[in-house]
């Protein structure tokens, strides 16, 4: 193939190719946040419902274990559309770095494994086990879930902060080490931060299921649970959040000064530097932005002397969007705030008063906190990702040197389009009708209920 | 043996066990599609649907096992893979895709048309996906994926004779060995006509693929020389073992010796992907990159050993459980919570 139509393939190429990354992991990374936290959710329902012996936890439990069936499915096969993409999309990447950062992938794989095989027994076994091996099968999946996550943020972190090789003269890597590269400066921060996000995604959007059926007058036991026990993990761990998040700006600011230059939409590299919330960045400035006097120096150095870095520093084609990456941080730390607020709320009533706040203006807000938590988290992921750019390997490889040239390429994106409309919905009709007839199998489950609607309305809420 | 050469076995037997256990599934989904009308098939899918819900998630793993191991391992040569076939890659991917949604799914609706829709999804994807994987093996088998990045014509890396060939085979193996795994399955739920079935279906997938099988050895003799100089050297007791073992399958399924019939016919789909194995050695790219020159870095390799060797403890007891939980005849594991019987002629698509 002539060189010069090569790269005229990869430059049609990359924007489709981005778009098909961004929508696949984008839908994936929501079914990932149920498959790490809901597990924990359903087996403590189910607890305490041996426990108490109480028949309304115990069959809140079982919904809960057939949704989480539904979304496991649906997370499994987008995951594996994406192990494809990784070679298909990104062959730059992968055949150049696939030595040094493919490695947690390999034991992704295994994590992977172990929670099939686990969502599977805990499913098929719901009244084959004793309750206590029953419980004790969630285990495994529990830990495997949180393992994965790690896992696969660890080889997102590496490539915000690549380490453990070098480069010889020719740009080929040399001495690559799969643990070190593993372990870099970003990957502690990048995987908590992925972690309790997980955990506060699903919380938050289970619990806001409950909060729909409160405000239309369901006020049995169960919808207590199932708003109680969700928003209960939520909450807690909301606070927890805040923290990791000042601790991940920290480290962004140390490795990847650049990403938070566009954060803030700061252009001069200065001490005293403000935090700004909102604005249009355009002529190498940020115009019509609320600005919090030395906030940001504030913020990463605890100091006001302290000198932030801005785009100034870095030539202008190493530069990622602005605007994107400043307004996804803001909606990012602007829900998170929202959602600190309602866990503010909750705490205090449930402290004074032992019971959840009756307002109906709280179940709203209940209600819309699953939609603001997702909105969060894939606002997050925006920043990370946008903010690296130009590089697909921070300061070593840019993304559209990474992007596959193979010609026709592009269509690949409105296939995936259409696929992923599909997959929606087809899987948020399932999950209505699940909590509409909760006798309805999951995936993994093996009793088909037989077809057409003879079956007797059992309003779940 | 070299450390490469242990890490691209290691891959291999997720690829074999992606073969039998990935394969076995997808046959289940094309032996839906032949199922008959809704009424007539409805138990045929019971059986089918019982067979594979709770183990094709985690038996379809292995496949993702396999790529992770490839790109960790062998960069080079995966991004030259994945990149000259990416369209055979990509359709595969969205049949797994639409197979996994539409099987899992379909069960959790009532209304008919719905439940045909997906079952027939289920069905149709089941066909295409292992034809297209069968169509990779046979673009690279024949040479025809040069090292470096979309090197290779993106249309005849896949449509060619020995792809052709390659994706006839995957769905006729898949076929059979999903008809010998439900032999036994039927037999287990006490349905000993709906065993007999499958047995004929079984007979006569194993006559087909053992006529194309041959006949495609004279395909590759035109088609892709490197490898049939293999077939027809090295791998000659291998590709014997494989037609002794099909033989003794057939055996086992005339006189309806499930249990055998099932570890013979595995060990002869097993022997078909060794002897393509075999018969590649040492390329892992023919005719250009070897396995040596393929792999990555020692550290690598080494890290990957380990990780490969401790992972194996925590996921050969997990998958053994899953099985024996699963396999356990229904009169043991019977559910304690009775599930609501199913009227006469239920309707299951």
């Amino acid at each position: 193939m002539e060189p010069l139509l090569v790269v005229a393939d990869a430059a049609e190429n990359l924007y489709p190719a981005r778009m098909q990354m961004a929508l696949s992991l984008g839908w994936h990374i929501i079914f990932s946040c149920f498959g790490i936290a809901f597990p924990v959710f359903t087996v403590f329902a189910e607890w305490r419902g041996h426990k108490r012996g109480n028949p309304a936890l115990t069959e809140l439990a079982h919904t809960w274990a057939k949704a989480m069936g539904v979304l496991f499915a649906a997370g499994a096969v987008s995951g594996t559309l994406l192990s494809f993409e990784m070679g298909i999309l990104w062959p730059g990447l992968m055949g150049r770095f696939g030595e040094v950062f493919g490695f947690p992938f390999v034991l992704e794989g295994y994590a992977f494994f172990i929670e099939a095989i686990f969502v599977g027994i805990y499913l098929f076994g719901w009244n084959r086990l004793s309750p206590r091996a029953h419980m004790l099968s969630a285990l495994p999946m529990i830990i495997s879930g949180a393992a994965g996550a790690f896992f696969v943020v660890a080889a997102n972190a590496w490539m915000n902060n690549p380490t453990g090789f070098r480069l010889d003269a020719d740009g080929q890597v040399v001495d690559a080490e799969p643990w070190a590269a593993m372990f870099g400066p970003s990957t502690w921060p990048q995987t908590a931060h992925m972690l309790l996000a997980a955990y506060m995604v699903t919380g938050f959007t289970v619990a806001s299921v409950y909060a729909i059926g409160m405000l239309r007058g369901r006020r049995d036991q169960r919808h207590k649970f199932g708003l109680l026990i969700p928003l209960t993990f939520a909450a807690i761990l909301t606070p927890v959040q805040i923290g990791v998040g000042d601790w991940i700006a920290n480290v962004v600011a140390e490795q990847q000064p650049t990403k938070l230059a566009a954060m803030e939409g700061l252009y001069e590299t200065t001490d005293r530097a403000p935090l700004s919330l909102g604005g249009i960045y355009y002529d190498d400035e940020l115009h019509y932005s609320i600005d919090v006097p030395w906030g940001l120096s504030l913020l990463i150095h605890h100091d006001i002397n302290g000198v932030v870095e801005g785009l100034e520093d870095t030539p202008v084609d190493e530069r990622p969007p602005v605007n994107v990456v400043h307004l996804a941080y803001n909606v990012m730390v602007g829900l998170g705030s929202a959602l600190l607020l309602l866990a503010l709320v909750f705490a205090w009533t449930w402290w004074r008063r032992r019971r959840i706040p009756v307002s109906p203006w709280f179940l709203r807000a209940v209600a819309v906190s699953g939609v603001a938590a997702i909105v969060a988290m894939e606002a997050g992921w925006i920043t990370t990702e946008v903010g690296r750019q130009p590089w697909i390997v921070y300061d070593i490889l840019r993304t559209e040197d990474a992007v596959s040239p193979a010609p026709g390429l592009y269509l690949g994106f409105y296939a995936v389009v259409v696929i992923y409309v599909a997959l929606t919905a087809l899987t948020v009709f399932v999950l209505r009708r699940l909590a509409h007839h909760h006798d309805t199998p999951a995936p993994q489950e093996v009793d088909a209920v037989p077809p057409d609607d003879h079956v007797e309305e059992l309003a779940v809420r | 043996m070299t450390l490469a050469e242990v890490l691209l076995g290691v891959m291999f037997v997720g690829l074999i066990a992606y073969g039998l256990f990935g394969g076995a599934d997808f046959g289940a989904g094309i032996w839906d599609l032949l199922a008959g009308g809704t009424r007539r098939g409805a138990r045929q899918r019971d059986l089918i649907e019982h067979s594979i819900g709770p183990v094709w998630e985690a038996n379809h793993v292995w496949l993702i096992f396999v790529l992770v191991v490839l790109w960790t391992a062998f960069s080079g040569a995966f991004a030259a893979v994945v990149t000259t076939l990416y369209i055979p890659l990509t359709l595969a991917a969205f049949g797994m895709i639409g197979r996994g949604a539409a099987f899992a799914f379909r069960k959790s609706i009532t209304t008919l048309p719905m439940r045909r829709f997906l079952g027939a999804g289920f069905a149709l994807s089941s066909l295409v996906t292992p034809y297209f994987l069968g169509a990779v093996v046979g673009g690279v088998a024949s040479g025809r994926v040069p090292p470096g990045i979309a090197r290779g014509d993106v249309i005849t890396s896949w449509v060619n004779p020995t792809s052709i060939l390659g994706g006839l085979m995957a769905v006729l193996v898949c076929a059979y060995l999903a008809a010998v795994f439900l032999c036994g399955d039927a037999r287990r739920e006490g349905t000993e006509d709906l065993a007999d079935e499958f047995r004929i279906r079984a007979l006569g997938t194993a006559g087909v693929t053992g006529i194309v099988g041959f006949g495609g050895l004279f395909v590759l003799r035109s088609d892709a020389p490197l490898l049939w100089e293999g077939l027809t050297g090295r791998a000659v007791p291998v590709i014997g073992l494989s037609v002794v073992a099909g033989i003794a399958a057939v055996f086992f399924l005339g006189t309806k010796r499930y249990l055998p019939a099932r570890l013979a016919s595995s060990l002869a789909v097993t022997t078909i992907l060794v002897g393509w194995a075999v018969a590649q050695y040492p390329y892992i790219l023919v005719p250009d990159l070897t396995i040596e020159d393929a792999a990555t870095g020692r550290a690598t390799l080494q890290a990957m050993l380990i990780a490969l060797a401790g992972g194996a403890v925590f996921l050969v007891p997990a998958l053994v459980y899953l099985y024996v939980l699963f396999q356990r005849s229904p009169a043991e594991s019977e559910p304690r919570e009775s599930a609501s019987p199913q009227p006469p002629g239920a309707v299951i698509t």
